[in-house]
């Protein structure tokens, strides 16, 4: 089996009198993004300071790649530290310097670097976080949503290995929380590092995770998937994910996973009784393209108005839906059988292709005209994004479980609708 | 009737309280020793300079107008004392030799010292304060920058560069200042109180007041530095309230330890 990267051994942490974790055992492994969720004011945030070393445990040991960190030697300390980036929760800016020099800071302090190379790399990530008309803005100057761009910026202008976010989306609106955690998924898997968050935004965390820590009554009382926590049995699942989750997703206003599975079961009961029904899986497809072109925000529009257009559609003959990953939804379509729900498909597919793409695309434009100076406009040769939107049908099976039919949708699916730059259809 | 177990505690609390206040003090004094000694050895590193002249330029350049603006009014009214008081002995000559030592040995350094931690001091533990609740200086830790050879060590050479050359202009315009109020103003002989300054003085009150000022220096960037970095650990408040207190803790013990400094440094030079 993989060696942990980070690796939490009975560590106990106590403020004065008070306990603040107790006990912890963890695993985080490289190239993953690893999230710890919990209450406010639970020890996230503790937890990840324990891991670049602000703060010490009182009991335990913190290993990292196998090795406990009280026992390095001061060059390995430093060396360690050199791999590791952490984005703090109120962003940590430094307010007398504007965003570039902020930015170029760990660079001009640690590196020998000259001021050319300095410049290359901090622009290249002040144009990928979407900031060039801010760059030479204060901290204070500039919205919250940019601050925490910044602070991105900051933290991964050294290239590091691995990246510690505190807290990334708090006080962001649906859109820029889904944003920010769709620029930092694309950003892992693009630079390849290892990625450990501190969130309690569920379930919106969990499009871009490959592992969920769940920290409660001081001690970490789950690892695993986003899938495994679903099927997670504990008093944590009551307390914090239901009362975290709302009913509803806040980005696209479609039903939460959990509430859909409700839904989905009770439809399960009814088909036991004969009453057919389908599974439609939906897809945006091109969506690196839209976030590349039009920015993270766009991107997070596109989703949303998807989603309000299957949800509008459907929802109107008795379907109900979720979004099942970032840019994928799931469509019950009740009392159908498959021939049924081709045809309402189809249906759904004229509408689409002939007036609802547009409405998208309009929205995706809507987000780039909008007056915040930072928001990317789109370049004269980039005036259209040919994008598509991918649909697959698949019957529901009462013995069988959701996942499997969902993925027979899924194998199903092809294009449905695509906008097309030069005006074809 | 209190019981007497009860009484004798009641009566050793003053004790307590001042023993617990003077452990406390020696505390902090050992604390910000180790914290100036700690920050002079991070002065020799790497891009320290373009800092070190930025701070010259907050701690220094832009304290200038109001040292200079002290400066006179204090030389005026010594002058203006001083010429009433000599004038009954008819010894109105020595005006010139009583205002520039006055100045250049006492109240030059000390009222510059006292001057620049008002308006620099506070304004430096505010602004390492507010670094330090706002996680900025966790965030130098984070980026493996040493926040003591960052924020500190640049700010303490700036003090120990600008002190003496403020001090200087100090003294400088409250010797005009003297003349204004007791040439221009009250009719003393011009020529007597040049004379009288440049023939009263000689190179050590000058180089006394100018090792008092590098001592001022070091006591005000310390304490406002130690101040402002440790604002976070203040057991009577937090968040901007520390700051707020930790701001006025530098000026006053910046403002006590000058003048007790100053009796120390005088009779170790005279």
């Amino acid at each position: 089996m993989e060696s942990p990267l980070i690796e939490f051994k009975d560590v106990t942490k106590r403020f004065g009198d008070r306990s603040v974790l107790e006990r912890v055992n963890l695993q985080i492994y490289e190239g993953q993004v690893t999230t710890i969720i919990g209450l406010s004011g639970s020890g996230k945030s503790v937890l990840l300071k324990h891991i670049i070393g602000l703060l010490k445990p009182d009991e335990g040991t913190i290993l990292f790649k196998g090795k406990p960190l009280s026992e390095m030697k001061k060059s390995e300390s430093a060396a360690k530290l050199a791999q590791i980036s952490y984005m703090f929760q109120d962003n940590a800016l430094f307010d007398s310097l504007t965003v570039y020099d902020n930015i170029a800071l760990p660079l001009r302090e640690t590196t020998n670097l000259t001021e050319t190379e300095i410049d290359k790399r901090v622009t290249a990530r002040i144009e990928q976080t979407e900031l060039e008309d801010a760059a030479h803005k204060y901290p204070s100057e500039i919205s919250g949503g940019m601050q925490k761009r910044a602070a991105l910026a900051r933290a991964l202008v050294t290239d590091p290995q691995i990246v510690l976010f505190d807290e990334p989306t708090s006080g962001q609106d649906p859109v820029r929380k889904n944003a920010i955690l769709g620029m930092i998924a694309q950003y892992q898997r693009k630079f390849g590092f290892t990625a450990i968050l501190v969130s309690h935004e569920i379930p919106d965390v969990y499009f871009i995770s490959n592992r969920i820590l769940a920290l409660y009554d001081r001690s970490i009382v789950f690892q695993g998937s986003p899938e495994e926590l679903e099927i997670f049995d504990h008093p944590f699942k009551d307390e914090v994910i239901r009362s975290l989750e709302g009913l509803q997703n806040e980005l696209t206003g479609l039903y939460s996973k959990r509430q859909f599975k409700v839904m989905h079961q009770a439809q399960l009961t009814q088909s036991a009784g004969g009453a057919p029904y389908c599974i439609a899986v939906f897809s945006l497809g091109d969506l690196d393209l839209i976030r590349r072109v039009a920015g993270h925000d766009a991107a997070q529009v596109a989703i949303r108005s998807l989603g309000i257009h299957i949800d509008k559609h459907f929802g109107a003959i008795g379907g109900f839906s979720t979004r099942h990953r970032n840019n994928e939804f799931v469509t019950v379509l009740p009392y159908s059988d498959l021939t049924e729900a081709e045809s309402i498909l189809k249906d759904f597919v004229k509408n689409f292709q002939e007036r609802d793409i547009h409405d998208v695309w309009a929205e995706i434009r809507g987000q780039t005209k909008a007056p915040e100076p930072t928001r990317p406009r789109l370049s004269a040769q980039a005036d259209c994004i040919d994008f598509g939107v991918l649909a697959g049908i698949a019957q529901g099976q009462p013995a069988a479980h959701i996942d499997s039919v969902v993925d027979e949708a899924k194998s199903q699916q092809k294009e449905i609708a695509r906008l097309r730059c030069d005006g074809r259809r | 009737m209190k019981s007497k177990p009860t009484f004798l505690i009641s009566s050793m609390m003053p004790f307590g309280v001042v023993g617990r206040a003077a452990i406390r003090w020696i505390c902090h004094l050992g604390a910000s020793m180790i914290f100036l000694l700690l920050a002079v050895l991070k002065i020799l590193r790497p891009k320290q300079l373009i800092k070190i002249i930025q701070q010259v330029y907050y701690i220094g350049a832009r304290t200038t107008m109001i040292i200079m603006l002290v400066g006179l009014f204090t030389g005026m009214v010594l002058g203006l004392q001083s010429y009433h008081a000599l004038v009954k002995f008819g010894a109105q000559g020595a005006l010139g030799a009583l205002v520039a030592l006055t100045l250049v040995r006492e109240l030059g350094p000390v009222l510059t010292a006292i001057m620049i931690a008002a308006r620099a001091g506070s304004a430096i533990t505010a602004e390492i304060g507010i670094q330090r609740i706002s996680e900025q200086i966790d965030a130098l830790d984070t980026m493996r920058i040493d926040p003591l050879g960052y924020l500190i060590s640049p700010r303490i050479i700036a003090s120990i560069i600008s002190f003496p050359l403020l001090t200087t202009l100090f003294d400088l315009v409250g010797i005009i200042g003297g003349y204004v109020s007791g040439v221009l103003l009250l009719g003393a002989n011009a020529g007597t109180y040049v004379y009288r300054v440049q023939a009263s003085m000689d190179m050590k009150d000058v180089t006394d007041g100018l090792i008092k000022a590098v001592v001022f220096a070091v006591i005000v960037s310390t304490v406002s530095c130690y101040q402002g970095y440790f604002a976070h650990m203040r057991s009577d408040s937090h968040g901007a309230k520390a700051v707020g207190l930790s701001t006025t803790s530098a000026v006053v013990i910046s403002c006590v330890l000058i003048l007790v400094s100053d009796y120390v440094v005088t009779s170790l030079l005279i």
